[in-house]
């Protein structure tokens, strides 16, 4: 109730009433200060005892931080011990998303010390979504020492910006292994999806092809951990705990770089492939495909510009002819025919025929040419392989059939893949009766037995598959899967796991005899004055057994324009040779396909005697540095 | 009635008239118990300032500055003081209305006036100017005050605080708005008033909110649920309870508090610095904390009923109340019981304009109790 003031309006106050009155609200303040300090202290006591647990352990975690750490990618050498992959010390500017306020302005002010490109910015951007709050991410990898030296003048104006030294996969022999060793990516969301999540939470690149992807898990390690304490910008103070990271394994590739330079530089300008194979262990000795690329380009991110010229050449570069370059085998598959034949007991293995340059079906007015249009004459297995005599194989598959003749073809792996340690690769493709009428619902002609047992028609074929062929023929049919990697050293555990020769099965011949015949007629291919690739059997003192092969054309897919020239090349036949050495005893195998190289013994079957002499013999001067064939990309 | 009552006065009077510090006007008490809560300041703002001597040393000058302002003002009479009210909150009032026409941005907030030499908060001013005057206004006649002048006092506390909250500090204007109902209160408001006025405040309270600012709405939802926005302005909350929590029984220990030293604590050497204490220093180090600044407080009320004029006592008051409410709603704030306002630790948090205004105030306090008048004159 509202104590109205009947008080008489007096000047005159009344020291002691007020006193009192005074005092008593004085009291009353005085007893709500103390309830209040009472409702402060009774919530502090709640904090700190009650409480206390919960936060100590919130404390705790805000300032430990685990962070893992990147373990250290093994090394791949060749099988001497030359450096084919390694990782090199580069210094990275990255930032941390928790820090930046303005991400334009902090890349325009960095750009001003450090050259940023636009697709750096935009990468860094795109990152910068889905990145940890407080996990540095790159701006720009490979910093310059000057570049470093600028930023460290004012890094004291950017706490969440720092330069942090990383290791980065290197290539010192470029384009020479591309193919073979592969290239690492950066980590995309396909990639996580397949992989061990916590095990990559440090890494950010990849295996993304050849060794380097078949390998991955190996050469990656473990990775390791971190307690660190941070301050809330994520800054690291200092290390609490470590568990240092497992380094990945070293791999010892079964590839000699001085034959793969050799190999390389006998292709010169021409586009192709070798393959060379030891048909004792499988070990692939030297792997080209030409042209190449730069593997180094992908380690540091490729541009987008680049990889488009890369990806759209007509020569396609980053395709790998040996695995999965398909080609008509033409007349390399003679001598497996001629096995066939000599095998199912054909009546003409063992007979002649006449060759008069061409063949025709019973009441059929089509001629099939033999490449010889005055014919051989008089022909058996021997000459026809030595002289490459087309209208006995004609008749020899039509004795056998298509059906036998894919059969038998197929225990030598053709038709289907190599199984070789460096991932997918083609199958090739090896007719058959059923075959064709899964696929086009159509019967078979015998039009198409004739062209098959000269190696054209449906036939198809990679490198490798007939390397690993030729390899199994060299080995009197012991068939070896190919392989590439020969060791893995894990140095921190000092172990070493040699990768034993895979046994993919033995052929079995009824008479070792035909082996004898066969190899014979392809020793003569070289050896014999009227062998098809006679001009090589010149200057060497070891003996090649050999085949020669020349393909008509199928291209491989293209569907660009281009120009006169490049069109009547494309119309050439592919040059194909295939062959082991020393014939005796061999040591290697080796395929050599030529694109639209026109003649295999004109001029796939030297560039073959070049690597195998370089094999047996060794170097005959010292390495020179391998010259790559490298699509020109503008600046070099 | 009146001869006894003086006498009742005369006799609670401590007898100070010959001491030193009673002619330097300096009560001992205050004093101590203010150099004391400035050590304290000095210790738990080593720790909080990451251990630089800079700071501290910063620190020191604007204390040394401030305790000066509280000798001088402690030499004036609090007549002086008494007469100048009127014009001191004129004066005040004038400069709020200038900031808000043409202040200084700092902190995106219009709060500083440059006065080419000098840049000034009005805000700080008006936190005494607006006790004194009401002390001034009410003393004129006996207490307790006649409705008109309760209106009329309710006026004189309002518009200034609605221009500073137009600012907008909150903070400030609580602490305004609170210092000059306190001093009504203590002038002698009807209880029942006070009940009624209170059930009105609390229930236009949802109004009130639609007044706010946007970032105000924010913190106030923020306090009530600091877990919604964790690393914007829930951080604070989240980091200061952490800071306190962890600090357990006895504290990490000085300089051992991990929250501030490794920068997880924002704001810590000024508003949060309570927390850095509760860190380090744990329930004991609080309590004890507790303990001085209630010293404080007991030792001005106990000025104010000491005083000798109505003015003495009135104002003495609302400057209690102004203190106590700085500490009630720092700490408050910290331990997240109380939203966000921006309320620094008197004489423990590092920051100069609020440190000066709140020795100024104490020097007022020293002013009232040593300057007495014998009854007998």
């Amino acid at each position: 109730m509202l104590l109205i003031n009947a008080r008489p309006n007096v000047l005159l106050k009344d020291p002691a009433r007020e006193t009192v009155l005074f005092r008593g609200r004085a009291i009353a303040a005085a007893v709500i200060f103390l309830a209040l300090t009472v409702m402060l202290g009774v919530r502090m006591v709640q904090l700190q005892v009650f409480e206390h647990t919960h936060f100590r352990t919130l404390s705790e975690n805000n300032r430990v931080k685990v962070l893992p750490v990147v373990p250290t990618r093994g090394l791949i050498y060749d099988r001497n011990g030359v450096v084919l992959a390694q990782n090199v010390p580069t210094y990275s500017l990255e930032a941390v998303p928790d820090s930046i306020k303005n991400a334009d302005q902090l890349l325009a002010e960095l750009g001003q010390l450090v050259a940023i490109s636009e697709s750096d910015i935009g990468r860094f951007k795109r990152i910068l979504k889905s990145a940890h709050r407080f996990n540095y991410i790159p701006i720009r990898l490979r910093l310059t020492d000057e570049e470093v030296a600028r930023f460290a003048v004012v890094r004291h104006r950017y706490p969440g910006v720092d330069v942090h030294a990383r290791l980065s996969r290197d290539y010192p022999l470029g384009a020479l292994l591309a193919h073979v060793v592969g290239y690492m990516g950066r980590i995309t969301e396909k990639d996580l999806e397949k992989i061990d999540q916590t095990n990559y939470r440090a890494s950010s690149h990849i295996g993304k092809t050849g060794v380097e992807r078949a390998y991955e898990e190996v050469l990656h390690g473990g990775v390791g951990y971190e307690h660190v304490e941070t301050n809330a910008q994520g800054r690291v103070l200092r290390t609490l705990l470590r568990q240092d990271a497992t380094p990945g394994a070293d791999l010892y590739l079964s590839i000699d770089v001085g034959l793969q330079a050799t190999a390389e530089a006998a292709l010169g300008d021409e586009i192709g492939a070798i393959v060379a194979i030891n048909p004792r262990t499988g070990g692939v000795l030297a792997m080209v495909s030409t042209p190449s690329f730069d593997p180094n380009l992908f380690a540091q991110g490729i541009d987008p510009e680049s990889f488009k010229a890369l990806n759209t050449s007509l020569e396609r570069p980053l395709f790998n002819r040996v695995l999965y370059g398909r080609y008509p085998p033409g007349s390399t598959v003679k001598p497996f025919v001629g096995l066939a034949g000599l095998e199912y007991g054909a009546k003409l293995a063992n007979g002649k025929t006449w060759c008069p340059g061409f063949y025709q079906l019973k009441n059929q007015q089509h001629r099939y040419r033999d490449w010889k249009r005055s014919g051989h004459g008089s022909v058996d297995l021997h000459r026809s392989v030595v002289e490459s005599c087309d209208v006995y194989f004609y008749e020899l598959a039509l004795e056998l059939g298509i059906d036998r003749m894919h059969d038998f073809l197929g225990l030598f792996g053709f038709g289907a893949p190599t199984g070789i340690d460096l991932g997918t690769e083609s199958r090739g493709l090896l007719p058959s009766r059923g075959w064709k009428r899964n696929k086009y619902n159509k019967p078979w002609y015998p039009g198409e037995t004739l062209i098959t047992g000269i190696g054209q028609g449906f036939t198809l074929a990679t490198p490798l598959q007939l390397a690993a062929a030729t390899a199994t023929l060299a080995n009197r049919g012991l068939r070896l899967q190919p392989q590439l990697v020969e060791r893995m050293v894990d140095i921190a555990a000092g172990r070493e796991h040699v990768n034993a020769p895979r046994i993919v099965g033995q052929i079995e011949i009824s008479n070792a005899k035909h082996w004898d015949v066969v190899s014979k007629s392809m020793i003569d291919v070289v050896h014999s004055k009227a062998g098809t690739a006679k001009k090589i059997a010149e200057g060497i003192d070891f003996r090649i057994a050999g085949k020669t092969g020349t393909a008509q054309v199928f291209g491989i897919a293209q569907d660009a324009e281009y120009d006169e020239a490049k069109i009547r090349k494309k119309l050439r036949d592919h040059a194909l040779f295939v062959a082991f050495a020393p014939a005796e005893r061999p040591r290697i195998a080796v395929t050599v396909v030529v694109e639209n190289g026109g003649s295999g013994s004109a001029t796939a079957a030297p560039i073959a005697s070049t690597v195998m002499q370089r094999f047996l013999r060794g170097p005959a001067d010292p390495v020179t540095a391998p010259r790559s064939k490298l699509v020109a990309l503008g600046a070099q | 009635m009146r001869a006894s009552g003086a006498a009742a006065l005369e006799r609670t009077l401590v007898e100070h008239d010959n001491t030193l510090a009673y002619r330097l006007h300096m009560d001992v008490p205050l004093l101590i118990g203010l150099v004391v809560l400035a050590a304290i300041g000095f210790v738990v703002l080593y720790s909080a300032g990451g251990q630089s001597m800079d700071i501290l040393s910063r620190h020191a000058i604007r204390l040394v500055i401030a305790f000066g302002v509280m000798f001088v003002l402690a030499q004036i009479a609090p007549g002086h003081y008494q007469y100048w009210s009127p014009w001191i909150y004129a004066i005040g009032l004038i400069m709020l209305i200038m900031v808000l026409g043409f202040g200084q941005f700092g902190k995106g907030a219009q709060r500083w006036l440059d006065l080419g030499i000098v840049r000034f908060q009005p805000s700080e001013l008006v936190k005494i100017s607006v006790p004194m005057m009401i002390a001034y206004y009410l003393s004129e006649r006996p207490i307790p005050p006649s409705f008109k002048r309760i209106a009329l006092g309710l006026v004189l506390v309002i518009v200034p605080t609605l221009f500073i909250a137009k600012q907008p500090d909150l903070g400030t204007a609580l602490l305004v708005a609170s210092a000059g109902l306190f001093v009504l209160f203590l002038a002698g408001i009807p209880w029942a008033a006070i009940i009624a006025a209170s059930i009105a405040a609390v229930a236009s309270l949802p109004i009130m909110m639609n007044f706010l600012h946007d970032y105000q709405r924010r913190r106030v939802e923020t306090f009530l649920d600091p877990e919604r926005d964790p690393l914007g302005s829930g951080y604070h909350i989240i980091q200061s309870k952490i800071a306190i929590g962890s600090g357990g029984l006895y504290g990490k220990g000085w300089l051992n508090g991990t929250q501030s030293q490794l920068d997880f604590l924002p704001e810590r050497s000024t508003d949060f610095v309570f927390a850095v204490l509760s860190e380090e220093f744990g329930l004991i180090g609080v309590l004890l904390v507790f303990i001085v600044y209630g010293f404080v407080v007991g030792r001005g009320l106990y000025i104010a009923v000491n005083a000798q004029e109505t003015f003495g006592r009135l104002l003495a008051g609302g400057l209690v109340m102004t203190f106590f409410v700085y500490v009630f709603v720092n700490v408050g704030m910290v331990s997240g019981m109380l939203p966000v306002v921006g309320l620094p630790l008197p004489l423990i948090s590092y920051g100069g304009t609020s440190l000066v205004t709140m020795m100024a105030a104490f020097g007022l306090l020293m002013s009232i109790h040593t300057h007495r008048r014998l009854l007998s004159e």
